[in-house]
């Protein structure tokens, strides 16, 4: 049985359940098992819970939900070593990988000593897994980038990356989605939106899930995106056996 | 419909409620009030719900008229100089402004934030569950952004209030800014003792640069004993992180929902307010309570809002003398409650 996690104070009305220090999908389904538990056993008080790459933020009121008793609760739920109560989603995005979307393509393929089309070919054939949201709404960041990728973050920000950006830096990759000056470097666009305020479903990707990329070329990626834009989900679940 | 008109605002005033509940999982920035306590205390003081949407009023300052008839207000700002149609009114008051008046509110000698609640329910669609403004990601509010001139605001179930000013006495919010008080961590084993009792003690100074995401502070920089990055975590409201430059930043409403610095202390929720009203310049130390006794702070400032808040004839000093012989003549000898005593 793994070890108990460990509970930290964030002020008093967020608890930090830590379940470890590093980026590891075991620690992650763990996180994210607890979220499914507690969003099911729901104690009166919690106001909600951000899961993140290794631990599960818990933002309660604490004139309802007393510390101790959360507390209590919360390491009961993770000593029952839960099971994620739905099983992940494997999801397809189309990317296209050339001008004028891929903006740092030439640059981290310089980086790494490969042509540009090894750099989307290496990036194309990875399955990613989303550990979490932040920074920006809807902004994914994602693990299982191959090592042969793994440059590290920009030393200073570059200007806004465009809409929907498939980035890469520090060892991770990241799906972007409203344009902001970023340190990481953009191999593509997806015309799928992450962020969709418009949509009855605003998020369609939950932590846990996979991503792979599909190559598209810019004609597909403009057609793509304005049917994505009239308020179809170019985004597709990916078919057959986990 | 009654009609709030903005005639004038500066950068950073926007419309915000209780915040954007339930989203900080995919990313999405509560935002809400930086001075929440003084934000309900408006809210209270027309008789709205205390999460309901008012109209925060950063330093650059907010002229409005009520152009379609009568609404009641009430301002509640720490030092700001507020005035009707010129003539000044108190920085915590209640009126009726009616059609042909003119209420303008400017940045005074404290206070960084003020708030303006309107007596009914402004009329905002709400994104995500909230009106709550994020200018940054362009959310809530009117389409993201903050308020300008032209700006005209819908009320609902308008109330008109109790026609002239009255003064709103809500002692709660004599705060000390320079004493704020912390729960040490999450990540306060990223740092000695040494640099613990360092932080605690400080003198820090409040940054000028601040905003409504983060509270910076000048001083001798901090030193981490396990390095400066994390994996990235949650961050709560008044989350002080220390980067790798050891100045602390203190996340506010406007906060990511996420960060990778380790985070030595957070604000308790009943000291961010006066943390937010810190004007540029201000000196301020932490103090470490338990939480316990934070939730004792809470629980305290809650039931300072639960019932009314308190008014007081507004006092003038340019009454004519017959109004004041009348006034004495009427209520006799005055017993320094009512507004002759004061006057002085």
């Amino acid at each position: 049985m793994s070890a108990a996690p460990r509970i930290l104070d964030a002020g008093e009305a967020a608890l930090v359940v830590e379940f470890g220090t590093s980026v590891d999908p075991a620690i992650s389904d763990r996180v994210l098992a607890l979220d499914d538990a507690l969003l099911a056993d729901r104690p009166e008080g919690i106001a909600e819970t951000v899961p993140t790459y290794r631990s599960l933020m818990i933002h309660y009121d604490p004139l309802v939900l007393d510390r101790d008793t959360l507390a209590g609760r919360v390491l009961a739920l993770a000593g029952g070593a839960p099971k994620r109560a739905t099983a992940p989603t494997r999801w397809i995005l189309p990317c296209c990988y050339e001008a004028p979307h891929a903006e740092d393509l030439t640059s981290v393929a310089g980086q790494i000593g490969r042509t540009p089309e090894q750099v989307a070919a290496l990036h194309a054939g990875a399955t990613f897994r989303v550990y979490m949201y932040g920074f920006a709404p809807g902004f994914a960041y994602c693990g299982g980038l191959p090592e042969a990728l793994a440059v590290p973050r920009r030393p200073s920000p570059r200007p806004p990356h465009p809409a929907n950006a498939v980035m890469i830096g520090g060892g991770l990759a990241a799906v972007a989605t409203v344009p902001m000056p970023t340190g990481w470097y953009v191999l593509g666009v997806t015309p799928s939106r992450l962020y969709a305020p418009e949509r009855a479903e605003s998020f369609f990707v939950r932590p846990g899930d996979t991503i792979r990329f599909e190559p598209i070329d810019a004609a597909t990626f403009a057609r793509l995106a304005e049917r994505e834009a009239a308020g179809e989900r170019v985004a597709r679940r990916e078919e057959g056996v986990s | 419909m009654s009609v709030l008109a903005i005639e004038a605002a500066g950068p950073g005033v926007t419309l915000q409620d209780g915040g954007r509940k339930g989203y900080l999982r995919f990313g999405i920035t509560a935002a809400g009030p930086m001075d929440p306590l003084m934000f309900a205390t408006a809210n209270r003081a027309v008789g709205n719900s205390l999460d309901a949407t008012a109209i925060e009023v950063s330093t650059g300052g907010l002229t409005v008229t009520a152009p379609e008839g009568p609404l009641g207000l009430a301002l509640v700002s720490g030092g700001f100089r507020a005035t009707l149609d010129g003539e000044a009114l108190p920085p915590a008051c209640a009126l009726t402004l009616e059609p042909g008046q003119t209420l303008t509110v400017r940045a005074g000698r404290s206070g960084a934030w003020g708030y303006l609640a309107v007596a009914g329910r402004l009329d905002v669609a709400p994104v995500l569950g909230a009106t709550a403004t994020h200018t940054r990601s362009g959310l809530g509010g009117l389409d993201g952004r903050g308020l300008r001139a032209g700006d005209r605001l819908g009320v609902s179930e308008a109330r008109s209030g109790d026609g002239a000013p009255q003064r709103l006495l809500a002692p709660w919010l004599d705060r000390d800014p320079s004493r704020i008080r912390v729960v040490l961590g999450p990540q306060d084993d990223y740092f000695t003792d040494n640099q613990v009792a360092a932080f605690l003690a400080g003198p820090w100074t409040v940054s000028p640069r601040g905003d409504r995401m983060a509270c910076f502070l000048d001083g001798t920089p901090l030193t981490h004993a396990k390095g400066h990055d994390i994996v990235s975590d949650g961050v709560a409201m008044g989350a002080i992180q220390v980067p790798g430059n050891g100045l602390p930043i203190i996340l506010m409403a406007d906060r990511q929902s996420t960060g990778g610095y380790p985070k030595i202390a957070t604000v308790i929720g009943p000291d961010l307010g006066r943390l937010a009203q810190a004007q540029g310049g201000t000196r301020i130390a932490f103090s470490k309570v338990s939480v316990a006794e934070a939730v004792a702070a809470r629980r305290a400032e809650a039931e300072a809002l639960r019932g009314e808040v308190p008014r007081e004839p507004l006092l003038r000093t340019d009454f004519p003398a017959e109004f004041l012989l009348g006034l004495n003549l009427v209520g006799g000898v005055t017993d320094g409650r009512d507004g002759i005593a004061k006057v002085a």
